[in-house]
């Protein structure tokens, strides 16, 4: 019982089933992983591994009419696969925060970052509006955002995408969640707001504590974040290990390839082979 | 005599030209200032930059999409703005782009046998047979294959409808392919084997490329020659890599400084 106790999110077996007028064709299988306290779990794979659905099933986003969802997915002990939307909802946000890759989608274009942001304090906190804005003030502000009420009064879509990015972080970062699940957060930016994202994240992570769950397809963004990382390939996990030791000694044919292949400043060291027959 | 770059860049500037509302003068914003450079036959240059910097607009200028309001766009010596129907036909063919977004590079409506043959039957009279021998033979090129004739695009990866967007580029065999952030989309193992790829079909071919990235991994892995853009100036160009490492230009630092360690030995970012 004690080894369980230390991870915040455990998810085991999870077999995740979509339904097809073929019948059920599996998405996910086999999926066994822990996030450690104030540890950040890489989770790597190239398009269409599963990475996603694995973050959409702890969140327990997929309609049970169209998916079939197997498996136990625990929070702090608490297992989330049983519980009512009600219940789920009040989590989501609160103790699991989201952060998507694009971040000009996952803001409501007709409301302004200010109206969404306070929105998403009042129904956690028990918060009066003045109070959650000076929160939402204060969060934006640790986020290096300059002038932070001019800020809360724009529109999503006069933000570049790097600043709306920071901005989800905030929002993600000031319940204090117990674990943030960043799903390909740096994809879409440029290189120099891809590392102010990192760094935001990492500052998060040291400050609270806040254990983090972070998605890329990216091995420069593991190597430079990640404690622990899992390799997903095809619906299964096929390596998981210490990012130390993932780098230095890598076990599966898998990882060595991805490790082999991934673009380098440092051409010599990669034999240019024919991967795509492989 | 000195050779003739297949592609000479001179002094071009280029500016967006907005109408204001309730505004009698209009706002323009140069995107482009002085742009000078070439490229030579069968190299490639990497054309880095930030967002905003300018790059895709330098790739539609070169690409005779938008008409600069100065300068010149030589390519094979023939100025691409002022020739005749001709000519402007003869380069058109030895002038090919492949896009970011490989779905809205190709018609949803058409096979991927019609996308790949279309440049052909522009410009080449083959029989029905000969056709689709060369669809095949270019099919198998980028690493896919004769099942894939039929197909639409939206069944197709996005990776693998790359591969057919640059099929269609090589279909002419062309002179120069401008790579406008042709990879940035692709995850890092598709992004590894199309850089492979084209890798290959630089060799075979003889081609010369224009790559426009704002990945300094993917550039290194391509390019042999480097420019860097910012803010519309190109303020640095090096004829090996190894002069990237070396520039003092600020922008240039920040540009190093963001670079993501390739193992977590290098992390730059510290607890």
């Amino acid at each position: 019982m004690e080894t369980k106790e230390q991870y915040i999110l455990r998810v085991k077996d999870l077999h995740v089933k979509v339904k097809t007028k073929e019948g059920l064709s599996t998405l996910v299988q086999d999926i066994n992983f822990g996030v450690k306290k104030g540890r950040v779990t890489g989770l790597v794979g190239e398009s269409g591994s599963g990475k996603t659905v694995t973050s959409m099933s702890i969140l327990q986003l997929f309609d049970q009419n169209k998916m079939d969802v197997q498996g136990s997915i625990t929070l702090n002990g608490r297992e989330l696969s049983r519980l009512k939307n009600k219940e789920m909802r009040e989590i989501r946000g609160k103790d699991i925060a989201f952060i998507m890759q694009n971040p000009m989608n996952a803001f409501t274009p007709v409301f302004t970052i200010g109206h969404q942001f306070v929105e998403t304090i009042k129904s956690h906190t028990p918060l009066k509006k003045k109070q959650a804005k000076a929160l939402a003030i204060d969060m934006m502000e640790s986020v290096n955002l300059p002038n932070p009420d001019k800020l809360l009064k724009n529109y999503p879509f006069q933000l570049s995408g790097g600043m709306l990015q920071r901005v989800m972080i905030a929002m993600a970062a000031c319940l204090q969640p117990s674990i943030i699940i960043a799903d390909e957060p740096t994809t879409a930016l440029d290189l120099h707001n891809q590392l102010l994202v990192l760094r935001l994240l990492n500052k998060i992570r040291s400050q609270y504590g806040t254990s983090i769950l972070l998605i890329s397809h990216d091995l420069g963004v593991i190597a430079e974040m990640a404690d622990d990382v899992i390799v997903m390939k095809q619906g299964r996990i096929v390596e998981s290990a210490n990012v130390f030791d993932l780098f230095d000694h890598p076990k599966h044919e898998y990882t060595k390839k991805l490790l082999r292949i991934r673009p380098t400043l440092h051409p010599k060291q990669q034999p240019m082979l024919d991967l795509a027959k492989a | 005599m000195k050779r003739m770059s297949l592609l000479q860049v001179t002094e071009v500037s280029y500016s967006y030209n907005f109408k204001m509302p309730l505004k009698s003068k209009n706002r323009s914003e140069n995107v482009l200032q002085d742009i000078s450079f070439s490229i030579e036959e069968g190299s490639c240059l990497g054309l880095l930059g930030t967002s905003g910097a300018g790059k895709s607009t330098l790739g539609k200028v070169i690409l005779g999409i938008q008409r600069p309001q100065q300068g010149q766009v030589l390519f094979q010596g023939h100025d691409i703005y002022n020739a005749d129907k001709m000519t402007k036909r003869k380069w058109r063919r030895n002038l090919q782009a492949v896009f970011q977004d490989s779905y809205s590079s190709v018609n949803p409506r058409m096979t991927a046998e019609s996308i790949i043959s279309e440049p052909l039957e522009n410009y080449e009279k083959l029989t029905l047979t000969e056709k689709r021998k060369a669809v095949i033979f270019l099919l198998e090129r980028v690493g896919l294959s004769e099942k894939d004739l039929k197909k639409y695009p939206h069944q197709f990866s996005g990776g693998q409808l790359q591969r057919i967007n640059i099929a269609r580029a090589i279909a002419l065999k062309p002179m120069l392919i401008v790579l406008d952030e042709s990879v940035s989309s692709l995850d890092r193992v598709t992004q590894s084997l199309i850089l492979e790829l084209l890798n290959e079909l630089k060799a075979d071919f003889g081609l010369s490329y224009l790559f426009i990235t704002h990945d300094i991994k993917a550039a290194f892995s391509i390019s042999d020659h480097l420019g860097v853009l910012e803010k519309g100036e190109l303020i640095e160009c090096y004829d090996s890599k190894a002069q990237f490492f070396e520039s003092k230009h600020p922008a240039v630092k920040r540009m190093r400084d963001s670079i993501l360690a390739e193992h977590p030995r290098h992390r730059s970012l510290t607890v």
